[in-house]
């Protein structure tokens, strides 16, 4: 049982919770992520660490309501547990000093590029944030990557704030300006796929955080093969983090989508 | 009359009792258990055919050494709880084994009634004695020693692990045990259907596991949560790993990633663990196929094809590369699938699987094959027949090839020795490792095997562990 010991709403469906899981707390790092499940009936949902503090023992995950278990989650309050909570898993982002980078963060991905863009900082990069959205009202993690980022640019499909138009529009500006060193992208996987588009004619190696279906997420089930540079990998052990260019996008997607119908159904038995 | 005084002489009775069980067509639309079990009298007759031979050799056919005629003899007499309290002596998980271990490889095909008749049907009495003592709540537990004071770990709660758990809560140590998953049970809750082992069954013989004062943690990924070096530096003093031979295996052919591919693994852990099977009830969602193809030819392709069936598909082919002789499923579950309308193509390959413009499978290329001279194995090698090519029209395909070592946790334990495959290097009759306070047994060890032989390294690696401690 893991105790839910803040609840935040973020922005339109998006909420936040930081849970008390001082074991997972302390091996937690950038780029991990963790199961969730909740009830007795309850799926296993991956879902990406926002956070970590291994001083209070809690670990802090930010999710959108889009799906049966997201918003059964989302009805959850502070003092309720979560039945089933497993991690660490998966890799931890490379973080080194690189050079200059550029951390995009997509919609709720924004809460799981801060990490990543923190330790980026912190390791001595030279960092540009990107952060959209498609409106103004999704917008999250705004300030706190204000804080580890050199410089942070806001995008909204709506123009309702920032940038009017894509992160892409934004990246390939500044990759034709500026002579960028790594790239990571984390958001909705047809945002990573025109990342991944867009710097390849630029060279910049670019790192991906994929969201494939998962159930055991500890390298059994094999649900969660990706296409990477013509080789099955399983994103739960082998990722979740792979390079962008290796990637095949159009068949995530289609992997993603193989239970749309069944998702409809499960939303009628709220 | 004159002969009273006289012993009768005992009568073989040639054929095991037969068990009642649901027939086909009406199986085929459920879950529930196809054999349904030995009534009191039918298990009693059946115990009744055991002669008591003077050599036992059907204690030598089983991994973890049950007094297996004691037992039976006890049944005869009808006094079941002497017979299981009997069994439970050297099997903690009766319930389980009378079900799925091939008895017709171990004890029953060294049974001295079996070399001219039928041997007496040792798993059906095992599995009555078991599920007797479950339904008359005789559930007991046994006498236990004052604590010794020693700690250890077991990691991975199937069969391996909880044997090893229960034979050392027995003798006294501290045990917990560490669950990646979200239920204890391992390969009975995830990869065995609920129509050969209901959950509810596993679930009883963990809970006596954790009656006899072993801790289970659930939810607990070793290697990420903890690794081996920090369980032994924090309080436990010897760590065994059961973890199993969890990684699929996938035939590296075109179009293997398309949606509608499983593997057997992703397959049956959404209808066991996950019970999609009664989505929308339950979260997970299975797909309800149509025409589905299984490739592979052991217990689990069988597992996953009559599952598939039970889902309401059209047609549920299986595909195996070999002839029907050289299947690795036990015959008592082709039969049974043979009996739910499993249709059979031996001697066929997949090369190539065809998805449409979604990305979704439609089909797949295969090649006859024809059988050659015997292979490592022993088995004749298949062939490919050239220009044989053939398509089969399917929207679902289940991967059912075997498994391979999962290295999250040998990965993070430095220094352990692992072979070319990656399973861990581990003394057969002891379970140690090289490296101290290390132990480990199962499929991690051999490779993909059985429950029992699971259980019957569990128990060995116990006796060492306890060696080890003391």
């Amino acid at each position: 049982m893991f105790k839910i010991v803040e609840k935040k709403v973020l922005g339109q469906d998006i909420k936040l919770f930081r849970i008390e899981a001082p074991a997972i707390s302390k091996k937690a790092k950038p780029g991990m992520f963790v199961i969730v499940k909740i009830g007795e009936k309850g799926e296993r949902i991956p879902l990406t660490i926002n956070d970590f503090d291994p001083q209070k023992g809690t670990v802090t995950i930010v999710f959108q309501e889009v799906g049966k278990t997201t918003m059964m989650l989302g009805r959850l309050n502070e003092g309720d547990v979560i039945e089933d909570l497993v991690g660490p898993l998966g890799k931890p982002t490379e973080i080194e000093n690189f050079g200059k980078v550029v951390c995009i963060g997509g919609g709720v991905g924004t809460a799981v590029i801060y990490p990543v863009t923190r330790g980026l900082f912190q390791a001595g990069n030279q960092v540009i944030g990107i952060v959209g959205a498609r409106n103004k009202d999704l917008l999250i993690f705004e300030e706190e990557m204000k804080a580890f980022c050199h410089r942070l640019i806001i995008t909204t499909d709506d123009g309702s704030k920032g940038h009017h138009g894509l992160v892409t529009d934004v990246l390939k500006q500044i990759l034709a300006e500026e002579k960028i060193d790594r790239v990571i992208a984390i958001g909705p996987t047809i945002m990573m796929k025109f990342v991944a588009k867009t710097t390849e004619p630029f060279g910049v190696p670019t790192i991906v955080s994929l969201n494939p279906i998962m159930i055991d997420a500890t390298g059994m089930c094999g649900v969660c093969r990706v296409n990477v540079g013509n080789e099955t990998k399983f994103a739960c052990v082998h990722g979740p983090e792979f390079d962008g260019h290796k990637v095949d996008f159009d068949l995530l997607m289609g992997r993603l989508n193989q239970y749309k119908e069944e998702e409809k159904i499960a939303l009628t038995t709220l | 009359m004159e002969d009273t005084e006289k012993k009768p002489k005992r009568k073989i009775i040639p054929n095991k009792t037969k068990m009642p069980e649901q027939p086909p067509q009406e199986r085929v639309k459920n879950f529930k258990e196809v054999p349904l079990g030995y009534s009191e009298d039918q298990a009693v007759e059946e115990a009744t055919r055991c002669i008591q031979c003077k050599n036992r050799p059907c204690i030598e056919g089983c991994p973890v050494e049950i007094d297996i005629p004691d037992f039976i003899a006890l049944i005869a007499e009808r006094k079941f709880v002497e017979a299981i309290r009997k069994m439970k002596e050297k099997n903690a998980l009766p319930a389980v084994c009378g079900r799925v271990c091939p008895q017709e490889v171990q004890c029953e095909s060294k049974c001295t009634l079996g070399k001219k008749n039928e041997p007496v049907a040792i798993g059906r009495l095992e599995r009555f004695i078991a599920d007797w003592e479950r339904e008359n709540k005789m559930v007991q537990v046994p006498p236990l020693p004052a604590p010794r004071g020693k700690k250890v770990a077991v990691v991975g709660s199937g069969p391996a692990g909880l044997t090893v758990a229960a034979d050392l809560a027995k003798l006294g140590f501290g045990v917990t045990i560490f669950e990646a998953l979200h239920k204890a049970g391992g390969v009975l809750v995830y990869g065995i259907p609920e129509f050969r082992l209901p959950k509810a069954i596993v679930q009883a013989e963990v809970d006596y596991v954790k009656s006899l004062g072993a801790e289970l943690v659930t939810n607990a990924v070793i290697g990420n949560l903890y690794t081996i070096p920090e369980l032994l530096n924090n309080g436990f003093d010897a760590v065994f790993i059961g973890i199993g031979a969890g990684g699929p295996m996938f035939m590296d052919i075109p179009g293997e990633n398309l949606s509608g591919v499983y593997s057997a693994n992703e397959f049956l852990t959404r209808s066991n663990l996950m019970k999609a099977y009664l989505f929308p009830e339950y979260d997970t969602p299975i797909k309800r196929s149509r025409n589905v193809a299984v490739v592979g030819g052991g217990n689990v392709a069988m597992d996953s094809a009559r599952t598939a069936i039970r889902l309401g598909a059209d047609e549920v082919y299986l595909v195996y590369r070999r002839s029907r002789e050289e299947m690795p499923a036990r015959a008592e579950e082709a039969h049974h699938a043979e009996e739910e309308g499993l249709i059979f193509k031996f001697l066929t390959n997949p090369i190539r699987i065809i998805g449409d413009e979604k990305g979704n499978v439609k089909g797949m290329e295969c090649l006859r094959m024809e059988l050659g001279e015997p292979d490592a194995s022993g088995r004749r090698r298949p062939i490919a027949v050239k220009g044989s090519e053939f398509t089969i029209d399917i929207d679902a395909l289940i991967m059912s090839l075997g498994t391979n070592a999962n290295p999250l946790l040998p990965a993070s334990t430095p220094g352990l020795a692992l072979n070319k495959w990656g399973y861990i290097v581990a003394n057969e009759e002891t379970g140690e490792t090289n490296l101290k306070g290390v132990f480990a047994g199962g499929d991690i060890v051999t490779g993909g095997a059985t429950v029992i032989l699971a259980m019957g390294a569990g128990r060995k690696a116990a006796r060492a562990i306890e060696k080890y401690l003391s």
